[in-house]
This record gives structure tokens, sequence and C-alpha cells, in this order.
């Protein structure tokens, strides 16, 4: 089998998940119709659409989590229909998931959810994976005394934030956020959007972020994608679908509630 | 495209020059671990650390080659990091090397943990018995409170309950009593033959099932299988704030969840104690039919003398007090489930333990009670 090692051949740019005519329905409901969506190396995509649409779906299916109907996901140029179970687990050895509760393992303190990953996968000491899990438990901004809590010990903000340092225990690629910042303060939920912009550069991540919070589709996204009835109704930059004409996302982006957010922020400028 | 992980080490004039090559992340882990070992047994005043050939770098391979780094500056050496690219300065800024240590551990004493757990458990147990009490309390004060508003009581609620203890346990408990009927009458038989007295068998199947052996077996059928249910209900209720939901809207959850379930019980075990009680005497009159050639005509004929009515009240009257035993444990034990998982697991575990000793040892009570007022 050939290795997959997309960080030794990835460039800013290369399409890293590429969606193509995908459907998926469950029993006779047609929840994505024929869907196309691209995520590039090193951005950071925000993915909206109204509740219920199929968001979580697509994330799902790209995870291979939901089945899928027909259509094609292929994840580093490859088709993960056609690979097989070992090279299905090779590559989602390059996802980290971040689940919308945190999907913390209840039983394990924090230090042992971290390391879960790392015990499946990586055949390192247990000194080296306990310094490994502390770094990640550094970089997303947790005190060292939380890695010996339980789970429910901690406040939601520090279960995101759990959650996320067991996402990026293996240094993934890409990684998948269902609404990050839903039940954080605004407080939290800044710098938990400024932690995945630092990460994003450090670490040279791709992020498929599925939010509906308006500041961090402001700041944080280099493009957002929007889900209607099944398709992909609009994609780009934040300032080219501020003008769309399409009803659902003139409400979405003119509403009472996003004027007084677009007045505040300025709209990240891609680099 | 995968190339090896590894270095090449040049020493000159007490200057090392480490050229690192390959990709070192994550998915190499194992080779990448042992690799910066080897960066450690570098000797040398000054050593570079020269990252310009080097494939790929993430956290975890940032990390070991600055821990390799520190370790040689410990060591002595000047080891700095050469040549990295602005991407790589940012990893390696952000995976700087620092101790985790968190000091020494405590030692720990075999001895006096023995005597730590045998207090916790102590303390534990008379917990259990004040919680049990304190909530017994709670219940008899609601129940009174719904006998003075018997508008609030949840009718509904009450008969739904008896269908899912009672009416669902009914083929289980017919069985097992029927079985246990059936093995005491074979017993009884081939033991008492050896003396010619086989027919005191009936005596024996009649006393001993109605006395003791259909309410225990029921209490501890139900103890497992509605005891659990309450307490895995109650539970995940609470773990999901759905009964702090009901105290918010002002309803008592006591009155709401627990008093329903409690009276159902009580009214559910003599019910399902009656059934018990026919179902053995039934298998004991098949067996020693066919097994002890023992007629029917003469099993019941003898089982008329050998029993009287306080016999067959004896099992009925313990069983409403089983039924309470195993509800009050099943509901504590339920709300004291915690935001985990396995505390769930744990309580519901415990629920069935406690409730099964619980039943074993009102029925201990009961026997001397009984013995004492020759009942």
């Amino acid at each position: 089998m050939e290795s997959i090692e997309p960080k030794a051949v990835g460039k800013a740019g290369d399409l890293i998940v590429q969606v193509k005519e995908l459907v998926v329905g469950f029993g006779e409901k047609i929840i994505l119709d024929h869907l196309n969506l691209d995520v590039r190396r090193g951005e950071i995509l925000g993915f909206i659409g109204p509740s219920g649409g199929g968001k979580s779906v697509l994330t799902r299916a790209i995870l291979g989590l939901v089945p899928v109907r027909s259509g094609e996901i292929s994840v580093f140029g490859r088709d993960l229909a056609g690979a097989n179970d070992a090279e299905k687990q090779a590559i989602e050895r390059h996802f980290g998931v971040l689940f919308q509760q945190g999907a913390l393992f209840s039983a394990l303190t924090v230090r042992q959810n971290i390391q879960v990953p790392m015990r499946e996968y990586m055949g390192i000491s247990q000194g080296l994976m306990d310094e490994l899990a502390m770094l990640k438990l550094e970089l997303v901004g947790l005190p060292r005394d939380a890695a010996d809590k339980y789970p429910s010990e901690l406040s939601g903000g520090m279960i995101k934030r759990a959650a996320l340092a067991r996402a990026l225990a293996l240094d993934p690629d890409i990684l998948f956020l269902d609404e990050p910042t839903s039940g954080l303060d605004p407080i939290s939920a800044g710098e938990f959007d400024e932690l995945i912009m630092t990460l994003q550069r450090t670490l040279g991540l791709t992020v498929f972020m599925v939010t509906h919070d308006l500041d961090s589709l402001y700041t944080a996204c280099d493009r957002v994608a929007a889900l209607g009835s099944g398709k992909i109704i609009a994609e780009g930059p934040i300032s080219q679908l501020l003008t769309s004409n399409d009803p659902w996302l003139h409400t979405y982006f003119h509403g009472k509630r996003a004027r007084a957010v677009a007045e505040a922020r300025p709209a990240k400028v891609s680099v | 495209m995968q190339s090896e992980i590894g270095f090449s080490r040049d020493t000159f004039d007490g200057h090392a020059s480490l050229v690192l090559k390959g990709a070192w992340t994550a998915s190499s882990a194992t080779a990448l671990e042992q690799q910066a070992l080897e960066l450690e047994k570098s000797d040398g005043k000054a050593v570079h650390i020269d990252l310009g050939q080097i494939g790929a770098l993430d956290t975890a391979g940032a990390w070991l080659i600055d821990r390799a780094r520190a370790r040689l500056v410990a060591k002595g050496a000047a080891a700095t990091i050469i040549n990295a690219s602005e991407a790589q300065k940012i990893l390696l800024e952000e995976a700087k090397y620092r101790s985790f240590d968190t000091g020494p551990q405590a030692i720990e004493w075999p001895v006096v943990n023995f005597f730590v757990d045998v207090g916790a458990t102590v303390v534990g147990a008379g917990r259990d018995l004040y919680g049990g009490v304190e909530f017994l309390g709670r219940f008899m004060v609601t129940l009174g409170v719904l006998v003075r508003h018997p508008k609030q009581f949840r009718f509904t609620s009450l008969v739904a309950q008896i269908e899912r203890i009672a009416f669902g346990s009914v083929p289980i408990i017919t069985l097992i009593n029927f079985l246990v009927g059936c093995i005491v009458a074979q017993q009884g038989i081939y033991q008492l033959q050896k003396f010619g007295a086989a027919p005191f068998s009936v005596d024996l199947i009649g006393i001993l099932v109605l006395r003791e052996l259909a309410v225990l077996l029921t209490s501890i059928m139900i103890a497992g299988r509605s005891g659990s249910a309450i307490t895995a209900e109650l539970g995940s209720m609470k773990m999901r704030e759905e009964i702090d939901a009901l105290q918010v809207m002002g309803l008592d959850p006591t009155a709401v969840l627990i008093v329903p379930r409690i009276l159902a019980l009580i009214i559910s075990l003599p019910i399902l104690t009656f059934l018990a009680d026919m179902a053995a005497l039934f298998g004991g009159l098949l067996t020693a039919w066919v097994y002890g050639d023992i007629g029917p005509e003469v099993f019941l004929d003898r089982l008329q003398q050998a029993i009287a009515l306080n016999t067959f009240m004896v099992g009925l009257i313990k069983a409403p007090f089983m039924a309470l035993v195993i509800g009050l444990n099943a509901c504590v034990e339920g709300l004291a489930v915690g935001g985990s998982a396995e505390s769930l697991g744990q309580q519901v575990t415990a629920s069935v333990v406690k409730s099964i000793f619980a039943v074993i040892v009102v029925d201990g009570l009961f026997a001397m009670y009984f013995v004492a007022i020759h009942y």
C-alpha cells in the first residue's frame, strides 16, 4: 500500500476534499441532492445552511459515518468509496473531528482522552505520549491541572477545548468542526476563533467548520459555502456571499442580527 | 514520495552538524521517537540541528527536535536549530520544550489503603442507610400530600408502570417458579423416599414455596428486571436535566416520577407472588405425579392438611415490603447518577445488588418476626 503523506506533498490551494454529485438520503427523503463542494488545503471553510438542512449529514458523509447513495467523495485525491479498509483508516488518521457536544469519553480523564488516538496509532512510549498530550492541552489553551479532570468536571468551553486537543492528537491535516462556538459565551467564542486561526497558521491545518456564528464567519473563515435544498447555493469569500440574491442568504446576512455584526466587523482578507 | 526519517551527523573539531531528512511527522511516530533519542547522543561543544533538508514537520516532530535540543543544552553543548523555514519556526515556538513534571508522586501504602477502603465502605453503608431512610420519609410525606390532594396523583403513570412491572413480568416469573417447584418436588421426593416418607414432600413443597421461595424468587427477579429499569430511567433523566426541568416547572419529581413507580411495585409484587405460588405448586404437583407417583387428588388432599391460610399469607404479607425496599433502592440510586455514562452503569449495578441484598435481609427479619409471634 502506498503510504499517504499529505504533508510532504501538499501545497496551499490544492484540493484536499472533493465532493462530486453527492446524493445522501434516508428512506424516501433526499437530504443531499447532487452536491458539489471543494475544500482547499490551508483554508478555513465555513459551512452554513438552515437547521435540519443537511450540514451535519455532509460532514458525516465525508467522515464515512452515513451511507452514500451515489456520487464521489475524494480526500487527498483518493476516492473513499473505492478505498479498502486499510486505506480508509490511513486517510482517517489525517482527520481531526470536533463533535458538537465534544464527545469526550466520560470514563476517561482529559489526558487519557487525548491519548486514545495516540495509543491506537502512534506506537510511542508512555512518557512521550504524556508530553505530547500536555503539549496539545497547552496548544488549545487549557491549564495543566485540567489534564487529570474528568469531562463531567469541565465547563462547556473547556470541554470544547479538550475535545479540540483530542482532535489534534495525531496532528491531522484537516479538522472538522461541528458548531465549535455554539454554547460558548461571546468572549470564549472569540477566543476559540482566534485559536482556530492560530492553529491553521502554525500547523497548516485545513478547517471545515459548520457554524451559525456570524462572528466566526466574518473573522475566521476564508471562504463560506451555503447549503440550500440539498445543494450548495453559494460558495466564495464572505464578501461575495453578502451580495447574493438568494432570499435565504439575504436574510441570513442582512437580517437584524447580521447587520449588527456586519457593521462591527470587516470581513477577513484571505491570504 | 515517502522518505525515510533520519539524519546525518558530521563531527568536525568539536562541532556537530545534524542534517535532518524525511518527514518528521506523527505518521511515523515510532521511528520519530527513536531518531530523536539518537539526536541526543551527539557530542561536541556546539551542535547544529539543520532543518534545511527536512521533508515535513508537525507538532510531534517539532516537540521531539526541540526536546533533543534542550537535552543537549542540559548536557552542556551549545545546541541550536538552524535553517528552519518561517512556518517551522512558528511550529518550534508553539512546541517549545518545557518540562511537564508535576513533582514526585505521593507514596502509596497498601496497608493504609486497605484501611481507607474499609472505612470508606463502612461510611458509605451508613450513608446509604441514612439516605434510604430520608428518602422513605420524603416518599411518605409526598404520599400524604397526594392523599389530601388526590387530583395531583398521576393515575395514568401508575397504570403504565403496573403494566410494565406486573404484566410484563408474568411469563418469566411463572416460568421460573414453575421450574423451581418442579425441582423442589423432585429433590424432596428423592431424598425423603430413603426414609419411606415420600408423601411428606407435599408438605415440604407447600410450606417452602408459599412461605419463602415464591416471594423471594419474585422479589429477586423484579429487583433485576424492574429495579434496574427504574434506576436507568431516572438516572438518564437526571443526566439530561429532565428532573431539574420538572422541578422548575413547579412539579415535584417525587410525586411525578417516584410515587407512581414505588406504588406500582407495591401493587404488582403481591400479584406476581400469588402467580408465583400457583405456578410453583403446579410444578410440584406435576412432578409429584410423574416422578413420585403421587396423584393430583392425593397431592391436593395432603396439601390441604399441610398448609393453612397463614402459610399462604406469610409469603404474601412480605411482598409489599420487598417492593418498597426494591423501589426505594432503585430510586435512590437512580437519582445519585452523576454526569458520566460510567456512573449510570455503576448506579444500575449498585441498585440491583443492594436491592437483592436488602430483600434477603428483610426476609430474614420477617422469618424471626413470624417465629416470635407464632404465625
